[in-house]
C-alpha cells in the first residue's frame, strides 16, 4: 500500500526507540533522584518523572539530530528542571516537606552507629534546602547524578566556567550555613 | 583527629571534606518498582500506539475505505492507554481524597476534579 511509510521510516522509528528504551534504562535513577531532591517527596517526584520521559519521547528525535553525539543526560535533567519550575509556578508552592523525613536519608543511613554523623548529614540536606535555586540545583547534579562540570554547564544553560564558579559558591554557602545552624559550641 | 586541609570547624567540632559530605548526604534515590512500571507501560503504549502509522498516513489514502483499519485501530490503541494512565493517576490520589472530603458530595466533586486534572496532563504530555 503506497500510502504507508516507507521501510526505511519505519526502521529509522525502529532505531530511534530502541535508542530510547536504552536512554530510559540508562538515565531513569538519575531523573527520578534529581526530581526527588528539587520537590522533596516521593509522589511528586513520581510526577515529575513520569512527565519527563513522556515530554522527552515526544522530542527525542530533534534532540538527538542536535546532539551531535554528545550524552543526552543534561537535556533530559534540563527537561526535567524546567517542568519542576513548571511545577512550582502552577501550583504556586515550594517545597513543604524536608527531604530527610521523606524517607531519602532514613533509609540508606539506618544502620550509622553514630548519632552525631547522622546529624551531620540532615544538617548538610538542611542547608542544600536553604540554598539558591540554581547553587541548590548544581549541588544535586554534582553529588546525587555525579554529573560533571561539562553535563551540568549544559543542563542548566550556562559556560563551563560560569558552573565551576557556581558549584564553588554553592559549596562555600553550604558551610557558612551549616555554620550558623550549628550554634555557639563550648571551647 | 588529623586534620584535612578540605575540613571545616565550627566550635569544637570538626567537619569532614564538605564535598564527601554532600556526596553521603545526597545519596541517588532509587525510583519505586511501580513507577517503573507504569511508565515502562506508557512509553510502550506509546510506541506501540502506532503513531508511525497515523504521521505516516497520508490524506490522499483516506479516500479508500480500505484503508480505514489500521488508523482507526491505531487511535483507538492510543486512546485505550490514555484512559488508562487518567485511571491508574486518579487510582493512586483516592486515599489523599478521602482523607481530605467533608462527605460523600465532596468526594465526588474531588474525584471529578482530579479525573478532569489527570485527563488534561495525559493529553498535555501525549498530544
Amino acid at each position: 500500500m503506497a500510502a504507508f511509510a516507507p521501510d526505511s521510516t519505519r526502521e529509522e522509528k525502529a532505531r530511534l526507540d530502541d535508542a530510547f528504551s536504552k536512554l530510559y534504562k540508562a538515565h531513569l535513577r538519575d531523573v527520578y533522584s534529581y526530581s526527588y531532591y528539587r520537590v522533596g517527596n516521593h509522589h511528586d517526584a513520581e510526577d515529575l518523572t513520569e512527565q519527563t520521559f513522556l515530554q522527552a519521547y515526544r522530542h527525542f528525535d530533534r534532540a538527538q539530530r542536535e546532539s551531535d553525539g554528545r550524552p543526552l543526560r543534561p537535556w533530559l535533567i534540563r527537561i526535567a528542571h524546567n517542568l519542576a519550575a513548571n511545577y512550582y509556578r502552577d501550583r504556586s508552592r515550594k517545597p513543604q516537606t524536608p527531604i530527610d523525613e521523606a524517607g531519602a536519608i532514613s533509609d540508606p543511613h539506618t544502620t550509622e552507629a553514630l548519632v552525631e554523623d547522622r546529624d551531620d548529614l540532615k544538617r548538610i540536606l538542611g542547608g542544600v534546602q536553604q540554598l539558591p535555586d540554581d547553587r541548590r540545583e548544581a549541588l544535586i547534579m554534582r553529588f546525587a547524578l555525579g554529573m560533571d562540570n561539562r553535563e551540568i554547564a549544559r543542563a542548566l544553560g550556562r559556560t563551563d566556567g560560569a558552573t565551576k564558579v557556581l558549584l564553588h559558591r554553592a559549596i562555600r554557602q553550604l558551610e557558612e550555613i551549616v555554620k550558623q545552624t550549628e550554634g555557639p559550641t563550648e571551647p | 583527629m588529623t586534620e584535612h586541609p578540605h575540613d571545616f570547624v565550627v566550635g569544637h567540632r570538626q567537619f569532614a571534606d564538605m564535598e564527601s559530605l554532600l556526596r553521603r548526604a545526597l545519596l541517588p534515590v532509587e525510583p519505586p518498582k511501580e513507577l517503573q512500571a507504569r511508565l515502562e507501560g506508557t512509553l510502550g503504549s506509546l510506541v506501540d500506539m502506532a503513531a508511525e502509522e497515523l504521521e505516516a498516513w497520508e490524506i490522499s489514502a483516506m479516500r479508500d475505505p480500505r484503508n480505514w483499519a489500521r488508523p482507526v485501530a491505531a487511535a483507538a490503541i492510543g486512546s485505550s492507554a490514555a484512559v488508562g494512565l487518567v485511571l491508574v493517576r486518579t487510582q493512586r490520589r483516592r486515599h489523599k481524597r478521602r482523607g481530605e472530603a467533608d462527605n460523600a458530595v465532596d468526594l465526588l466533586r474531588r474525584t471529578v476534579r482530579d479525573l478532569a486534572r489527570e485527563a488534561r496532563r495525559v493529553a498535555d504530555g501525549v498530544f
